[in-house]
């Protein structure tokens, strides 16, 4: 997994959904994927962590493992958790600077950017963003190093 | 249909009704938060724009004068139809939140330490925050009447918050986030046996039913356009006029002055006195269009067909099982607010979309009504006179794909 790029992973799963027919599938396998996903440490579900969404909430947890970020997280609505699997599946074991340089473009091109819609209101922008704000925290701390 | 009202040729005004959502017809059940424009509000503000538009209470040419004719004599439908007892009692604002907000810092103002207001536990953040923070500036203390387990507030302990230190009781006519209708006539006459005034959030409840002001004897009562067929961005503050003239202004500006000099300013009378800046006219027009084309339709018939809507979908969501309603109150307008077991509000919600079935999932403005109930949100389907039985059976049947794919 940590050998393919965030671009190859993005691009791996674009080609599973294109296998679905219609959305109901789509959003089948994305519940399938949230209720797959591991749980975070109980000790990292926490105020600390937590994102608040106005519909739902997430939690993310980030830790340096060898040069590369490794995250975990939560959400209480699952096709949320589902998006989120798929999220950790693109940056986790990734290298801080290329999570930074990263563009996102699988949720737009496999019909879940509705998700991503301020309206949500889920979390999921924000987690993003939280995303990458780990791997420029990591990254400066590693370049004072 | 055992319904007094044509009910297709009254979708037939709202051209939004004949759209389609993710390849479905929408079935649009998220009336609580925003209802739909009829053609003939959508043509009030078109006439507006094309033949007169200006700005009012000045300028002595035609489009001026006709501009202002046609916003005060909105006003006119308003004061009517909640029967105040003058024009100036009716002040427009941009919503309830904004008439709750003029009110709450004028009593800031009045408001001292040892003062009690007293407000009810399932109001909407709008009918909680510019209290608190009214209480900040002025050292009153906040206290709340509990509600009970189907969603009713608990008049025993209302009666025993009552005091002669209670300067102020606000709750809302309806609850929206679970469709309880609160006694209001109750509330307001025992408040007003300690002294204490009484402000109603009318907000819910002007989509369901006709209030009249003078009779409930109720001090403050706000409501906003776009929840009875009107645009947003518009609302009123009705306001007994004594109360009125003792608050003081909450925006400086044009149109609210009588005469300014560096020295000191004087205030319009009531209503300007509460309208500062150039209002939204068009919006002032439409407000009163869209009471006029709901009285038209006929308040009692609107009651009586959405208590029929809401009878039907509370009989046909029951026969799911692992639904939980939240808020069963005796007494309710059409909004039923539920969650199926084990089932995040948020995921049904993204599933009925997918279905064309507009609803609003989430706490509802109203986190403390959540934690009351121990519930992160709900689903909220709310239901119109527009609405049909055909699409409560799309929704239920919609809410059983959410349940069989989220399970």
């Amino acid at each position: 997994m940590s050998h393919k790029t965030i671009a190859e992973i993005q691009e791996e799963i674009i080609d599973e959904f294109s296998l679905f027919d219609d959305w109901m599938q789509r959003y089948e396998y994305m519940i399938e994927l949230g209720k797959s996903l591991p749980l975070i440490d109980p000790q990292y579900k926490l105020d600390d962590y937590l994102i608040k969404g106005c519909q739902s909430k997430v939690w993310v947890f980030a830790e340096m493992i060898e040069d590369e970020l490794k995250f975990t997280a939560d959400s209480d609505a699952i096709i949320t958790k589902g998006i989120i699997a798929l999220l950790i599946r693109v940056f986790s074991g990734q290298k801080p600077q290329d999570i930074i340089d990263a563009e996102l473009s699988f949720i737009d091109q496999i019909g879940l950017k509705e998700h991503l819609s301020p309206t949500r209101a889920n979390g999921l922008t924000s987690m993003i963003r939280q995303i990458k704000l780990y791997a420029v925290a990591y990254q400066t701390q590693k370049n004072h190093e | 249909m055992s319904s007094l009202l044509d009910i297709q040729s009254i979708r037939k005004d709202f051209p939004v009704l004949n759209r389609q959502v993710n390849g479905k017809p929408l079935v649009y059940f998220d009336n609580a938060a925003t209802s739909q424009t009829p053609r003939q509000v959508i043509q009030s503000i078109i006439d507006y724009y094309e033949n007169y538009n200006a700005n009012i209470h000045r300028g002595v040419h035609t489009l001026s004068q006709e501009a202002t004719e046609a916003y005060e004599k909105a006003r006119h439908t308003l004061q009517t139809h909640l029967n105040a007892a003058r024009p100036e009692e009716v002040i427009l604002t941009s919503g309830t939140t904004h008439s709750i907000n003029i009110v709450a810092s004028g009593f800031a103002s009045l408001l001292r330490e040892g003062d009690e207001l007293l407000v009810s536990a399932m109001e909407h953040h709008s009918n909680i925050v510019p209290w608190q923070m009214a209480c900040e500036k002025s050292g009153a203390q906040l206290k709340v009447i509990p509600m009970n387990e189907k969603g009713e507030l608990e008049m025993d302990e209302f009666d025993n918050l009552l005091s002669e230190r209670t300067r102020l009781v606000f709750c809302n006519h309806v609850s929206n986030a679970l469709g309880t209708i609160n006694p209001i006539e109750e509330i307001i006459t025992k408040a007003h046996a300690v002294g204490a005034a009484v402000l109603i959030d009318g907000a819910q409840a002007a989509p369901h039913f006709k209030v009249n002001v003078q009779q409930l004897d109720v001090d403050f009562y706000t409501l906003s356009a776009h929840k009875v067929c009107g645009p947003t961005g518009i609302g009123l503050l009705y306001g007994k006029r004594s109360w009125l003239e003792k608050l003081p202004p909450y925006q400086g500006g044009g149109e609210m002055i009588a005469e300014v000099s560096f020295e000191k300013t004087t205030y319009a009378d009531l209503p300007h006195k509460f309208e500062a800046g150039t209002p939204n006219i068009a919006g002032g027009i439409a407000f009163g269009a869209a009471i006029d084309y709901m009285n038209q339709i006929g308040f009692e018939e609107i009651a009586a067909y959405e208590g029929e809507l809401l009878a039907y979908a509370t009989d046909q969501l029951k026969q799911i099982q692992g639904i939980e309603f939240i808020g069963e109150a005796k007494n309710k307008a059409s909004v039923i607010s539920f969650n199926l077991k084990g089932i995040h509000p948020y995921d049904v919600g993204s599933i009925l979309d997918k279905l064309g079935i507009a609803v609003r999932t989430g706490h509802h403005c109203a986190q403390p009504v959540m934690q009351h109930f121990n519930v992160p949100g709900t689903v909220r389907a709310s239901f119109a006179f527009y609405n049909t039985k055909k699409e409560i059976d799309i929704f239920v049947e919609g809410v059983k794909t959410a349940q069989r794919m989220l399970s």
